[in-house]
Order: C-alpha cells, then structure tokens, then sequence
C-alpha cells in the first residue's frame, strides 16, 4: 500500500497521505477507547485519569485564556535560542576540529569527558551561576545541545572522501571554498542527524529545567497545575508538550529531507 | 642499564639490529597516537589547573566555581561519611532498574513489531507518536499514579527508555538481510532456532546502539526525576545544595556524576565489543 503511495506524486499525493496517516494512526484511536473505558468503568479513579472529554474542555479553556499560549511562547523560545546557539558554535567547532589537529587536540578530551554526563545534571550548576531567569534555561540548553551537534558535524566533515577535497583544491579552490563547497555539504547528514539529537534534548531540558526552576513556561505549568490538583488541565498541557515535540521533530525531518533532496541520484 | 637503554627514544629501531638488546622492541618512542594522547592528556590536566588556580586566585569568583581541591575534598569527606556510595548508589540502581525494565519489554516487543502484522499495526504508530516526544514531560502523571518513591522514578526511566530501544530493536529486526535466513531455513532450522540463532544475532549490532541511545536518556531522567522528587541520589543532593547556595556541594555532585556517566557509558561499550566479538565491527 505504501508503495503504491510512495510511486503517486504530487498533487494527488496529499489526500492520499492523509488517507494513510488516518489508517496507519488508527491504534491511537483504540488507546483512546481503552483510556475512556478504564476511567468510566470505575476501575480507575477519574481523578488519577480524567476522561479525555475533561482534558480537551480544560485544554480549550486554556487556550482561550492564553495561559498556553504564553507559557509555551516563553518556553519555546528559550529552548530556540539555546539549541540555535548550540548548532552554531557545534558546528564550527566541529568543522574547525576536522580541519586542524590543534582544535581536535583540544576539543577532543573534553568532549570526551562531557558527552557522557547526563545534560541535566547541570540544572543546579546553571542555578548558581545565572539564577532563576531566562538565561540560566538558555544557557542550560545551549551546553546540553551542544556536543550532540559538535560530534555530529566532526564526524561528517572527518568522513569526506579525500577525492573531492584533492579534485576541489587541484582546480584551484582555497582552504575556504573546500570547506564551504564541499566539506560542509557533505558533511551536511551527519549534521542533520547531530541537530536532530540536538532538537530531542532542547525539549527534554526545557521542560525539566522548568520542572525545577522556573516561575513561567510550560514545565513550571504542568507542575503547578499539579501541585494544585488540576489534573485534567495538567494532562491536557502535558499531552500538549509531547504533541509539540513530536510536531518539532517531524517537521525538522520534513525539512532534513527536503534539504537533502540533492543527495538522491 | 636495561632501564637506560629503555628510557633513550631511539631514533631509528630498524638499525639497531647488530646490538641486540635483551629489551623486546620498544615501541617506537613518539609515535603520533602517543604524541596526540600526551597532548590530549595534557589538555585536561590543564584545564584542571584553569579551574583549581582560576578560582584560587581570583580570577574566578569561588562560589561561581569553588577550586577543584576544595571540590574534591568534599567529596572525599562525604566517601568518609558514607554519603556519596549511598547516593551514587542509589542513582545507578534507578537508572540501571529502569534501563533494564525498558529493554526486557522493549526488545521482545520490537521483534514481535518486526515478526507479526497485528503486533506492528497496534504499537508501530504508538511508537514513532512516542519515540520524538520529550517523555519527561510525563513525569506528573507517574507522580500522580506511583506516588514519589522509587516506584515512580523507575517507571519514568524505563518510559523513557523503552522508546529508543524499541525502535531500533524492529528497525534492527525487520531490515534483515533474506539470505541467512533462506539458507538456515533450507538446512531445516526451525523458527524458534531461527530467532535465536540468525534474527537476534543479526539485528544484535542495531539493538545495541538503541541500548547506547537509550542509557544516558534513562541517566537523564534518573536525575531529574531525583531533582524533583527528592529520596537522595546524586540528583536529590545536587539541588538540595543548590538550594542551599551550597556551591562546594553542586560542584560536587558534578563531579560525581560526570564520572558515573564516563564509566556506565564506557561500560556499555565494553559490553558491546564482548557480545559483537564475532562481527566484522569488531574486527576494524
């Protein structure tokens, strides 16, 4: 079937992939009908698992009064200043680590020691360093973002087949025009799949951080929200959370693809 | 005298031959893997002298960064007391129970993903909903059902960790080369031998690196789930000192934990050199 799909293109390919998706997600809907039957049967407390009618009237309530709206903004764009800080200096470090020993020799064995470190460990570090507000979330994020995206690229750049880096400079392209043109488009899925990693972590220490240090954004929301025994307001945001986690991550795919398109023979 | 000979970098060994020396060739004094480890090595042990040196005179505010002796003798008081076996302890059990919880239900849950439809139909479209989203977002809600004991905090670990390692266990399991499986079905294998003895060993090297995906994820969320629970462990003590304004102990606890980090994630690696000893991988 999806082959099928897959030899139809565009334009009768969008109907068609909703059809699919519609089929293919169908599961959910039978999660959905278990959720349901599990809360009114009375096997399970309606307070430890509100029915989904609850949730969705607590999620709408929240959306109109722009509760959502704004923790989300708040959250967001920290986690977007963090992680596009991270995929910028990840990736010329990592390209500058490919190119000169020196940078490898120094970047290695600290990446060595600091890429096996669970990322949120440095919750308290950053607290002490920068307090409560934006920038201690900022800077979280950046530092958990960050090797993820400087391994990805170094191990793009590193694997460049030497023939195109001879042929590139023999017709006379600088050290630069190496890099830009050749070194950094092939090393451009490698880099992807590093920003991808990168894009996973960016929500998890978002939402953490705010978990324990925060006075807005959606993980200081969830919390309160639990803390004050709103549970089908707190499922709602928690299920909003994860659906724009996965929402990022599908359209960073949609967009890797789409950037990667040249690479198809 | 042997030790003379040994300590002089002999500059070309091929030589030598008419003096046989009764040490067994040395190796080549500075090869450019020693130099680069020497270099390397030296790095951290500079960047450790930054840190003690920096914060000892000033340059850096010691409550910022307390020098690195003043860390680490905390640290070495708190082995004495008795604390930081307790807490590290305590981490690594909830990370390590989750971690397996997630494999033993993730593995055998991918493979059946890769080996029957109905299976694949109900949970393939379950995990890749789940396998992108922040997982730790769901931390409220183990609270509410499992309380805020280790219950709770291991079930949020393996939650978090069984997505990745199923994943790559039935992308592992359902891209499988046909031929070994053709030619151990033609020499009359039967279908429970074929699991055992072509499909897991062949998906072995993609279930592993789900494995390796999925450990510092459950450290991840073993700390968190620390940090917001409390109960001890590494986590639990690190945000007490933070609230504490208890900078020694912050720095403490992450020294802590970048070593268990170092030595579960290298761990792991060890493992998996020892089972894939027979894959070409290994042979590199």
């Amino acid at each position: 079937m999806s082959d099928i799909l897959a030899g139809r293109r565009r334009p009768s390919g969008l109907a068609y992939a909703i059809v699919d998706t519609a089929v293919r997600f169908s599961p959910v809907l039978v999660l959905a009908v278990f959720w349901e039957f599990l809360g009114l049967s009375g096997i399970v407390s309606q307070q430890m698992l509100p029915g989904l009618v609850e949730i969705f009237s607590a999620f709408v309530d929240m959306l109109i009064n722009g509760d959502l709206l704004y923790n989300t903004t708040r959250s967001v764009s920290r986690a977007a200043a963090g992680l596009g800080a991270a995929v910028v200096v990840g990736v010329v470090v990592g390209l500058m680590m490919a190119q000169f020993r020196a940078a490898r020799l120094l970047v290695n064995p600290i990446v060595q020691i600091f890429y096996p470190m669970p990322k949120s460990a440095l919750i308290p570090v950053v607290m002490i360093w920068l307090g409560l507000g934006d920038s201690s979330k900022i800077l979280l994020i950046f530092l958990g973002c960050l090797l993820p995206v400087v391994v990805g690229t170094y191990n793009g750049a590193r694997g460049v087949n030497p023939f195109l880096l001879w042929s590139a400079s023999s017709l006379g392209a600088s050290r630069l025009d190496v890099l830009r043109e050749v070194v950094l488009p092939a090393a451009m899925p490698d880099i992807l799949n590093g920003c991808r990693t990168a894009l996973a972590f960016s929500f998890i220490l978002m939402v953490s951080s705010e978990f324990v240090i925060a006075t807005d954004g959606v993980g200081f929301m969830i919390s309160s929200l639990g803390d004050g025994g709103q549970y089908p307001a707190m499922f709602a945001a928690i299920f909003f959370v994860a659906g724009i986690g996965f929402a990022a991550d599908r359209i960073y795919a949609m967009l890797a693809r789409r950037a990667l398109r040249w690479r198809e023979a | 005298m042997m030790n003379m000979a040994g300590a002089q970098p002999l500059a070309r060994a091929p030589k030598s031959s008419v003096q046989k020396s009764p040490v067994p060739p040395a190796p080549r004094a500075l090869s450019p893997r020693m130099v680069d480890i020497g270099v390397q090595v030296a790095v951290v042990a500079a960047l450790a002298g930054l840190w003690e040196f920096g914060a000892r005179f000033g340059a850096l505010n010691p409550f910022l960064l307390p020098p690195l002796s003043v860390v680490l003798g905390r640290i070495w008081e708190d082995l004495i007391a008795g604390t930081v076996l307790v807490d590290l302890g305590l981490t690594l059990y909830r990370a390590l129970a989750g971690f397996a919880i997630g494999a033993v239900i993730g593995i055998p849950l991918g493979i059946l993903m890769a080996r029957s439809a109905l299976v694949r139909w109900l949970f393939d479209p379950l995990v890749s909903i789940g396998f992108p989203m922040p997982k730790i977002a769901f931390l409220p809600i183990f609270i509410l059902w499992f309380d805020i004991y280790d219950t709770s905090k291991i079930i949020m670990v393996a939650f978090s960790c069984f997505f990745p390692i199923v994943a790559a266990t039935y992308a592992g399991c359902s891209s499988l080369d046909k031929w070994p499986i053709w030619s151990a079905r033609s020499f009359g294998a039967k279908e429970r031998d074929l699991l055992w003895e072509v499909y897991l060993p062949m998906a072995m090297p993609q279930i592993i690196t789900g494995l390796q995906v999925a450990l510092p994820v459950g450290m991840i969320t073993t700390i968190v789930t620390e940090m917001l629970m409390g109960g001890r462990g590494v986590g639990g003590a690190m945000i007490m000192a933070g609230r504490f304004a208890d900078s020694v102990g912050v720095f403490a606890g992450i020294v802590q934990i970048i070593i268990l980090g170092f030595v579960v994630v290298k761990s792991l690696e060890i493992v998996r050199r020892r089972i894939l000893v027979w894959h070409p991988e290994s042979r590199r």
